[in-house]
């Protein structure tokens, strides 16, 4: 039969293909090493190009090295500061700071957005207040705050509490509201109760929202939290990048400037990593 | 249970059944004083012109609309809403994007209290049955339209309902993947005996699953129609009788 046919020589250029494939092994193993090589450029080649650039420039004297110190001078500062223990001190009370602000924004945020993210007429008459707090920058609260709560602990808390609340807030309203009305509806003919949707659809069709919110306050309670640590503050490390400017201490300065750099990488790449787990179907490669 | 209990299974008794939608504040009439009775165990399909209503139809068996007057009776009983009686299959394949093919077949047999070991080993079964074995642990994202519509019906059948209402299910599909997923709904019909309503716009499709066909009318004021077709199974779309059927058919709608 012609179909037939059209079998067999289909399966001969199948078999073709497979025999070139091994033999083409070796090369490949080459070809995967330039890949990542190639992918390191692409990815860090900006950045490690920067960084030379900034030695360089430093070192040969195109800027001036006493406002611009080499890269090894800052990180022989950073490395003086950490060996011995003094900036640990401002690394600790800096993350108890925001990380205290960002567990609350989070206790509250995501349990209030998914609440009124179902409930129509919560959201509704909540919107246009939750609006203008967020459109009120919490900066330009700060002074409220130090008048309602003191200069001290309480009042840096809040602030960045304040900040990253919002983020959470309203992404999580958003994942709800946007979960997909006819997921719901099937779940519903299957006999799922509100308790059973919430659990089983509304709440995982969230997860992805609600994680671009904590990665969005994740970065906003760092922001915040050297804003509150410049004023009224001796101890933390955005008090040490001012009070190092201050001194002329200018290579702790930018150690200090590194260390919160590094600080909001670890915690995006935390978060990035916990996202990678809990969606791992939304993957295209996982 | 006793045998008399068994043969009224899945009995579906429509009674003067109206619906209205509102369209910019006027009512806009889509089912007038339906009567219809579906036998226990019959595959009834519904065809008709778009926006006559075929869906709406489905949605009140569903029990996801109401009636504006009417009622519908599964073995005596008045619906009232959703029932676990009855299992949906949409014309999307509406799976859980977060779930792996066989947590999504196991969904209905959970939340009607499974749990989900228990779910899992009697949904392995109906994975089997459509022929997804291989994908059991694959995500809804990583399977083509017709096995995402296959999880969909592995899904339905694995609560083991009364009645089955589908709409369009192979609507989206490739005249190939269609065929070759009719042939398999026959065959899964054959050895599930459940009442089956089946909305679907091809005429073809009708003829060679259902033993009775609905059309509902063009216009408002008309009649809907029943026809039964009595050939045996398995059927062969190109004997005379089938052709005779579809040109039946296409005739009721003034196509031919
Ligand atoms: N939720 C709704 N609100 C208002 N009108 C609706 C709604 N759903 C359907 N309709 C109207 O009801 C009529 C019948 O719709 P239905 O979806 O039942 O048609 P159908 O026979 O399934 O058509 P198709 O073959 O295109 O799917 C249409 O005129 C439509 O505009
Ligand atoms: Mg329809």
């Amino acid at each position: 039969m012609s179909y037939e046919h059209v079998n067999t020589s289909l399966a001969a250029g199948f078999g073709l293909g497979r025999a070139e494939g091994h033999s083409t092994a070796i090369p490949a193993i080459a070809s995967r090493w330039r890949a990542l090589i190639g992918f390191i450029v692409a990815r860090y080649g900006l950045v490690l190009g920067f960084l030379a650039f900034w030695q360089l420039s430093s070192t040969v004297g195109w800027v001036n090295p006493a406002v611009f110190p080499p890269l090894d001078v800052i990180l022989s500062a950073l490395w003086s500061g950490l060996a011995s223990g003094a900036l640990l001190d401002d690394i600790a009370i800096s993350l108890q700071r925001s990380g205290i602000a960002f567990a609350a924004a989070v206790a509250i945020g995501i349990p209030l957005g998914l609440f009124m993210g179902q409930v129509r007429f919560v959201e509704q008459a909540l919107d246009p207040i939750l609006q203008l707090f967020r459109q009120t920058s919490a900066l330009a609260l700060y002074p409220v705050f130090i008048l309602m709560l003191g200069l001290g602990e309480t009042s840096k808390v809040f602030v960045i509490f304040w900040a990253t609340l919002f983020p959470i807030l309203l992404s999580t309203i958003g994942g709800v509201k946007e979960v997909d009305n006819k997921l719901v509806e099937m779940a519903r003919t299957y006999g799922a109760g509100p308790l059973t949707v919430f659990r089983r659809v509304v709440l995982p069709a969230s997860v992805p929202a609600i994680f671009v919110g904590l990665r969005l306050s994740a970065t906003t309670a760092l922001l915040l939290l050297i804003a509150a640590e410049m004023i009224g503050a001796n101890k933390g490390i955005g008090f040490q990048v001012m009070n190092a400017q201050y001194n002329f201490q200018i290579p702790l300065m930018f150690a200090a400037i590194l260390l919160l750099a590094l600080l909001g990488l670890a915690a995006n790449a935390l978060l990035v990593l916990a996202q990678r787990n809990l969606c791992r179907w939304s993957q295209p490669n996982a | 249970m006793s045998a008399s209990q068994n043969l009224r299974r899945g009995e579906v008794a429509i009674r003067h059944l109206s619906k209205s939608y509102r369209l910019n504040g006027t009512p806009l009439p889509v089912l007038r004083d339906i009567n219809l009775n579906i036998r226990s165990g019959e595959t009834l399909a519904i065809v008709g012109a778009s926006g006559s209503g075929k869906t709406t139809l489905l949605r009140v068996l569903a029990g996801l609309e109401d009636p504006d007057a009417g009622e519908v009776l599964i073995d005596g009983k008045r619906t009232r809403g959703v029932g676990t009686d009855r299992a949906v299959i949409f014309q999307e394949p509406r799976l859980l994007p977060w779930l792996t093919v066989l947590d999504n077949v196991g969904f209905g047999l959970e939340t009607q209290g499974l749990f989900r070991g228990a779910a899992r080993e009697r949904a392995r079964r109906y994975v089997q049955l459509v022929g997804l074995q291989q994908f059991e642990g694959a995500y809804p994202r990583q399977l083509s339209g017709g096995m995402a519509q296959r999880v969909g019906i592995a899904r339905a059948l694995a609560v083991q309902p009364e009645i089955l209402l589908l709409d369009e299910p192979l609507g989206a599909l490739d005249a190939m993947t269609k065929i070759s997923m009719q042939q398999e709904l026959a065959r899964i019909w054959r050895d599930e005996d459940v009442t089956t309503v089946l909305v679907t716009h091809d005429l073809e499709e009708a003829i060679y699953l259902a033993d009775r066909i609905l059309i509902l009318p063009r216009e408002k004021g008309g009649e809907p129609r029943l026809i039964e077709i009595g050939l045996p199974r398995p059927r062969d779309r190109s004997a005379p009788e089938f052709v005779r059927h579809r040109e039946g058919l296409l005739h009721l709608f003034g196509l031919h």
